[in-house]
């Protein structure tokens, strides 16, 4: 993972424990990795791998709880967002050495199937998918991994020439929901089954349905069991991707991704008459703010996509958190509601989850503000 | 359909208001005793008042006039509404209508129930053909749905051997002509699983299949011997078919293959509905395969035509450690005007050095990278007089304005050299924007090169600068992709040099790989939705000495800023 500034999805990751893997494994690992050294690490899972630990285990419950806690550390402002591209950058090289493991490298007689692992445009965090493709690789699948921020047009060219069973997409910020949807429908649209996982589609993965998915996998081992456990289903031809989200009807969604910066220049016109502390900000920091009123916007549009106020509200509490460890204040993000609101007023939809929203903030106030 | 005025001046001349309709009407007691018919009754049944025999009424029409329920009221005509009961008589189909007898002052008349009976013959008829003809429709829209979905044709195969074994056979194979020397082979057995198979078969095993998969002239199926079939015809689940038929696949010029199509029954031919429906699936199974085919062939060629305009594979370059990123604008492009090229050094040289390049076509898109192929191959012509830049950028600009084209480029040059733990760059930037120097501490310095562009002027001219990497520094080369991104919460502002130099502040000490990711996401989430540019980045660093006693990096920056 190598996230965005502000992106709750690695909030909600707790990494399990790795007690099979060594007790002191995940530490020394973990020490390694947040100073960059990519030499300790690689030594650390490989000593592991030597001494009889398996591949898909250290995937699985050391480098992806690892990366989960790089996560919670940033959000917690006990690492900045260098160190984050760092230890994720170092992580990468960890999954390389382990694939290129001998061990790592049982050939069957003939793969059980065919699998594309990308992540959607505009994705970031490429670890996941990257994760899940590696432990398919070592249960016999032949896995194309596209990387991140494949655009769609890419993936299917991809898809026709490969004819894969089944197309991996994976997705950890919300506010890219309606790309993975695009996404989703394109591959579904070629006859391709597709499964999706992260946490851009809630703990409980309940946007993979609304979106199309075939089916839905918390995290890599899911993923994996879920394709032993047998292909997919063919998707069938007749496919109307408008069918999924009648709510989009009303517009709300195009006028709010359409109006997204006029909304935050509205906004920061007029924030400093509700929050006068904003006179004193340095440029840097007036940018913070409109990048943050400009996130709220992205997700009030992610929240209108698939007409669930809870992903906007979640991310405001989640986006008060963060602020909190930071020392910062979070009071001027019920104004920001407000005027967004008063804005809005014209759509109920959007009007009516900006409220919510406010409301919940006022209820919750985070400990700082 | 209204009978009543008809009925009504019929009525008198009938005792038990039985009318002369062209309909046969029957009128029938409580009982079930025929009263009375009419003359078209009379035709159709036969003389069968009072007691008829046993089955002088078929069965159907007695049952239903011995229950007479729910009779409507005299006078209305019963016909539009449902019958009470539908059969043959002889060979043509009746519907029985119930009504009520018109009360005419007889005694017997008020009891009587009149039965009308409606000739729906050539009406079954109809909807039975428009039922099948739905049918048929469904079926091709849905194998046209299907058909069409994919350009891969292992997937087409796979979907006509499929559906042909759902509708026409018990069992199906797809033949496609060889790519090599063996044949692409789909089977689908009884049980819908399809097997795909690359078999070296002779077409000519199979009577009729080398025909048919000529593609042209078009020939009828062709019904054969199943006995004659081979044994990758003929599998398990159906080893023994009764009928067999090959049909060509035809292709959009050339052939696309053919469907063997294998039958448990003994019916050796197709119905003419059968024979209209199969043509059609094997038209559009044809189209959709020789399309795939058409498509994987293009594809093929591009990636050759690609392989070498795509940018190249980067990890080391002895000892000092490089990544790079590339994006070109158009989500559907691979390649575009941006473009980076990596040479390493001569191992036996000791005192070789590598070379990286980086630059920037004017233009964008396919033709943009066309140029980017020709530049780079020439520069690799010149690398052994890599050691002088400025003679490099000269023969590259005489190469340049000697080719008839109105595009110039930018580019900068790196040449790199270890020296203990320290990296040693020559840097040289013909009209492009000067590296920038990421200390490990956060300091960022620019580099001190400039000169022309190439491809316009006669002379050029160009400064080169040298910089020394110390173990965790970083020389990053860029492309504007970057600098002129445009958007911003605010979606009119350029991302610009002054907010990349400061993020860099913020990215002292990251392995390059982390610096390019960072400074690739910063310009993207920038940009947005909205348009992008060619991006091209490069990444140089002198690799820090960790795990031998090296300490951690010195991470600068915090994003905690208000809200």
């Amino acid at each position: 993972m190598t996230g965005t500034a502000r992106d709750p999805a690695r909030a909600a990751q707790q990494p399990p424990p790795a007690e099979s893997a060594g007790h002191d494994l995940p530490e020394r690992l973990w020490e390694a990795v947040i100073a960059g050294d990519e030499f300790v690490a690689v030594d650390t899972v490989l000593a592991a791998v030597d001494g009889g630990t398996g591949i898909e285990e250290l995937l699985l419950d050391v480098i992806a709880p690892l990366q989960a806690r790089v996560g919670l550390e940033w959000a917690a402002d006990r690492m900045t967002v260098a160190q984050e591209h760092t230890a994720t950058a170092v992580s990468e090289r960890l999954i390389a050495a382990l694939a290129h493991h001998p061990a790592a490298r049982r050939r069957t007689a003939r793969p059980a199937g065919r699998v594309t692992a990308a992540c959607i445009d505009g994705e970031w965090h490429a670890l996941p998918a990257r994760i899940v493709a590696e432990v398919l690789r070592l249960r016999g699948w032949q896995v194309d991994y596209l990387g991140a921020q494949v655009p769609t047009p890419h993936l299917i060219a991809h898809v026709h020439r490969t004819g894969p069973a089944v197309v991996a997409l994976s997705s950890s910020i919300p506010t890219r929901l309606p790309d993975a949807h695009a996404a989703i429908t394109a591959c579904r649209a070629t006859g391709t089954p597709v499964l999706v996982g992260g946490a851009a589609y809630g703990t409980d993965g309940r946007y993979a349905a609304l979106l199309g998915a075939d089916a839905w996998a918390p995290d890599a081992r899911s993923a994996a069991d879920r394709l032993a456990a047998g292909p997919l289903p063919a998707p069938p031809p007749p496919y109307q991707a408008l069918d999924d989200l009648p709510h989009l009807a009303d517009q709300e969604y195009a006028h709010v991704r359409r109006e997204a910066p006029r909304l935050v220049r509205h906004v920061m016109e007029r924030l400093r008459d509700r929050f006068p502390a904003m006179a004193d900000y340095t440029d840097r920091q007036l940018r913070h703010t409109a990048e943050d009123i400009a996130h709220i916007v992205d997700f009030l549009a992610a929240a209108l996509y698939v007409d669930d106020p809870a992903l906007l509200t979640d991310f405001l509490t989640w986006t008060g958190e963060i602020l909190s460890a930071r020392g910062v204040p979070a009071r001027s993000l019920p104004p920001a509601l407000e005027l967004l609101a008063d804005r809005l007023t014209d759509y109920p939809r959007a009007a009516g989850m900006l409220l919510g929203a406010h409301t919940a903030m006022l209820r919750e106030p985070s400990p700082a503000g | 359909m209204d009978l009543t005025q008809e009925t009504g001046s019929s009525r008198r001349d009938l005792s038990h208001g039985v009318p002369p309709a062209p309909y046969p009407v029957l009128a029938v007691r409580p009982d079930g005793v025929v009263a009375e018919l009419n003359e078209a009754a009379r035709a159709i049944l036969g003389e069968i008042t009072g007691d008829p025999p046993r089955d002088a009424v078929p069965p159907w029409l007695a049952a239903a006039i011995r229950t007479p329920e729910r009779t409507p009221p005299t006078g209305t005509a019963p016909i539009d509404g449902a019958p009470a009961a539908h059969g043959l008589i002889g060979e043509r189909a009746y519907e029985a209508h119930l009504a009520a007898g018109a009360g005419t002052g007889d005694s017997a008349a008020p009891d009587v129930t009149l039965c009308w009976l409606l000739d729906v013959t050539e009406r079954d008829m109809l909807v039975r053909e428009l039922a099948a003809e739905r049918e048929r429709t469904a079926l091709l829209s849905e194998a046209s749905g299907l058909l069409s979905a994919s350009l891969n044709l292992e997937r087409c195969m796979e979907v006509t051997a499929r559906l042909a074994t759902r509708y026409l056979a018990d069992a199906a194979v797809v033949i496609v002509p060889p790519l090599g020397r063996s044949h692409p082979v789909a089977y689908c057995g009884p049980d819908g699983i399809v097997d795909h198979q690359d078999l070296v078969i002779d077409p000519a095993d199979v009577p009729g299949l080398t025909e048919a998969m000529q593609g042209f002239p078009p020939v009828p199926s062709r019904w054969i011997d199943p006995a004659s079939a081979p044994d990758w015809v003929r599998r398990d689940g159906l080893r023994d078919p009764a009928a067999m038929v090959v049909t060509a696949l035809p292709g959009h010029g050339f052939p696309a293959g053919a469907l063997v199509l294998l039958r448990r029954s003994g019916r050796a031919a197709f119905t003419e509905r059968e024979e209209a429906f199969a043509r059609l699936f094997a038209a559009r199974a044809g189209a959709a395969m020789s399309a795939a085919r058409l498509y994987a062939e293009q594809t093929s060629i591009t990636e050759t035509l690609m392989r070498d305009l795509l940018p190249p594979r980067t990890r080391e370059l002895d000892g000092v450690e490089l990544a790079a990123r590339y994006r070109p604008a158009g989500d559907g492009e691979r390649v575009g005007g941006d473009f980076y090229d990596v040479h390493p050094a001569d191992g036996t040289d000791p005192d070789g050095e590598s070379l990286v390049v980086l630059g920037d076509v004017c233009g964008k898109g396919l033709e943009a990278a066309v140029l980017t192929g020709k530049i780079r191959t020439a520069l690799r012509a010149l690398l052994p007089m890599a050691g002088d830049h400025g003679r490099v950028l000269r023969l590259l600009n005489a190469t340049l304005l000697n080719v008839a084209t109105a595009r110039f480029v930018t580019l900068v040059l790196a040449s790199i050299r270890r020296e203990g733990s320290r990296v040693v760059l020559r840097l040289t930037s013909a009209g492009h924007a000067p590296p920038l120097i990421v200390r490990s501490d956060g300091t960022v310095e620019e580099a001190a090169t400039g000169g022309s562009l190439i491809g316009v002027l006669e002379d050029i001219t160009s400064t080169s600068a040298t910089v020394v990497l110390d173990p965790g520094d970083t020389c990053l080369l860029y492309t504007d992709g970057i600098t002129e991104a445009h958007g911003g919460p605010l979606g009119d502002e350029m991302f610009g040099d002054l907010r990349l130099r400061a993020e860099l502040g913020r990215c002292g000490g990251m392995p390059p790989e982390a610096l390019v990711e960072r400074v690739h996401m910063l310009a993207a989430q920038w940009a947005g939705a909205g348009p992008h540019d060619d991006i091209a980045l490069v990444a140089i660093t002198a690799p820090r000495r960790l795990g031998s006693g090296g300490t951690a990096p010195r991470m600068t920056g915090s994003e905690g800023d208000p809200a």
